[in-house]
């Protein structure tokens, strides 16, 4: 996976990497993936639709069920992965590179300092699978 | 967040601990959605073969002198019309008509008959069938916690049964059973050439302590056939193909065996007189009102139960009862509760998928067929 300092995630388990001039792209972790199970359709956020932090953007759903995936940071969406629409598998596959999901154009930096890190995050999701083990 | 330790445990529990297994809260058992994935799990069933622990499955007993016309009381179909060593899909219905549950009901002799209601309705129907006893010569006895279930399915099932047992699997037809059998030298097995799938397969039950041996006997001789060990993550999917009602979706305690896609379990005109036959009666002669219709999405999208279904003028007209990818055929398929007038062939709906209206086309089922 991408090993950077400007990546950040999500209790929900969206990650965000920060790109340039306020862009980031976003995208669900590996975790997520794995609780999904085989990912069979994605709906896209829309182009240029204007998203707050914490709001519903895209569904994501597996054979099973259908999970509402959460915007990182709000913003304007710039840019969407089209590639899933038929390849819906790459978010199994290459969730933190080919599986990415949309660009956003965020306004509020300090919307960041609510995210966690990677340190925090594997913490966190490390703390999850602990509970699930019991 | 329930402790998965504190949940109802089928036979393989400590199975799938040693082999870490995920498992879930199914209807208050712990049972894995899947080992692998569900759709390489429903790819193995449909062109190998897979394996599934459906132990949570209740078997209660009926005997004595006058099982038969007992069960032709409490059932909808035709009890006095199967013969020994043959197996019956039934509806248990209230008397209003309503579905307590959907079961099968294997006739051992004219004294002894298994009946296997669904795990969730295992007590309710067991309580049922005893408040219904009157004066008959029956004995009810509820051997859930004893027995366990494992199911074969798919074109090379017969294949990989017939590497451990000497029973000729070819004279168990669909829908009959060879009990008292034995099976990787495991005896009093009964070998059901049923399943949930919509392929061929068999259905073997056994003492509880003795499941976990035959598991793993199976996967060892199946394995190099395909054979995978699937979760219920892909029986999900494979019943939804083949068009099968499932209890709590399809059928409910509010929906009559008639609408709720399993008509052809019912037998009005039977000897037997009962329950509710006065109101399934009336439903087939007056019409019903609202029936289990399958469905495939023109758009793009995927339906899921409890979303809602409109008619072209914008009309509610019913909600999804079970929806998928279907894996075998790559489509959005599903199941739909729609009010009688839309529910022709051909009509065109629209599922309320979040935000969108989804056009979707009623068609027939099984959507697959082997």
């Amino acid at each position: 996976m991408t090993t950077t300092k400007n990546i950040y995630f999500t209790k929900n388990h969206e990650w965000v990497l920060l790109l340039e001039d306020n862009t980031a792209r976003m995208g669900i972790t590996q975790y997520a993936t794995e609780q999904l199970g085989d990912i069979v359709f994605v709906e896209v956020p829309e182009l240029s639709s204007e998203t707050a932090m914490e709001e519903e953007i895209a569904t994501v759903e597996s054979v099973k069920s259908a999970s509402e995936i959460y915007a990182p940071l709000s913003g304007t969406v710039t840019s969407v992965n089209e590639e899933l629409e038929d390849s819906p598998e790459l978010v199994n596959e290459a969730p933190y590179e080919a599986g990415w999901l949309a660009e956003i154009h965020y306004t509020d930096t300090d919307e960041i300092s609510q995210l966690m890190n990677q340190s925090a995050y594997d913490a966190y999701v490390k703390e999850l699978k602990e509970e699930e083990g019991q | 967040m329930s402790v998965i330790a504190d949940l109802k445990k089928t036979p393989l529990y400590e199975y799938y601990r040693e082999n870490q297994v995920k498992l879930v809260d199914f209807g208050g058992w712990a049972l894995p959605i899947q080992f692998t994935g569900i759709i390489e799990e429903h790819a193995a069933v449909r062109n190998d073969a897979g394996l599934f622990d459906v132990s949570h499955m209740g078997e209660i007993w009926v005997e004595g002198s006058e099982a038969t016309s007992y069960l032709n009381r409490l059932m909808t179909n035709n009890i006095a019309a199967i013969k020994e060593n043959q197996a019956q899909y039934n509806a248990i219905c209230k008397e209003n008509g309503g579905t307590l549950d959907d079961l099968i009901v294997f006739k051992l002799s004219q004294e002894s008959y298994l009946v296997t209601p669904n795990a969730a309705n295992t007590d309710k129907v067991f309580d049922w069938m005893n408040q219904h006893l009157g004066e008959e010569e029956v004995t009810i006895k509820n051997d859930s916690a004893e027995m366990g279930l494992l199911a074969l399915q798919g074109p090379k099932a017969a294949v990989i049964l017939n590497k451990l047992t000497s029973e000729d699997l070819d004279d168990i037809k669909p829908y009959h059973f060879k009990a008292h059998a034995t099976v990787a030298d495991i005896e009093n097995v009964l070998i059901s050439r049923t399943g949930y799938t919509g392929e061929d397969g068999f259905e073997l039950y056994l003492d509880v302590d003795k499941v976990e041996e035959l598991w793993e006997k199976i996967l060892s001789v199946g394995t190099e056939e395909g054979l995978k060990p699937c979760g219920l993550g892909s029986r999900d999917t494979l019943r939804l193909e083949a068009g099968l009602s499932l209890y709590g979706h399809e059928l409910s305690e509010d929906i009559s065996p008639i609408e709720g896609g399993i008509g052809f379990a019912v037998k009005i005109k039977k000897s037997d007189a009962f329950i509710g036959q006065q109101e399934l009666k009336r439903q087939r002669s007056e019409g019903i009102e609202r029936c289990i219709r399958g469905f495939e999405l023109v758009d793009k999208g995927i339906a899921r139960e409890d979303y809602p279904i409109y008619s072209e003028d914008g009309k509610e007209i019913g909600y999804v009862t079970s929806g998928t990818k279907s894996p075998t055929l790559n489509k959005s398929i599903g199941l739909a509760m729609v009010d009688y007038p839309y529910s022709q062939l051909g009509t065109t709906i629209y599922v309320g998928v979040r935000k969108k209206k989804v056009a979707a086309n009623i068609i027939a089922t099984p959507f697959y067929k082997r």
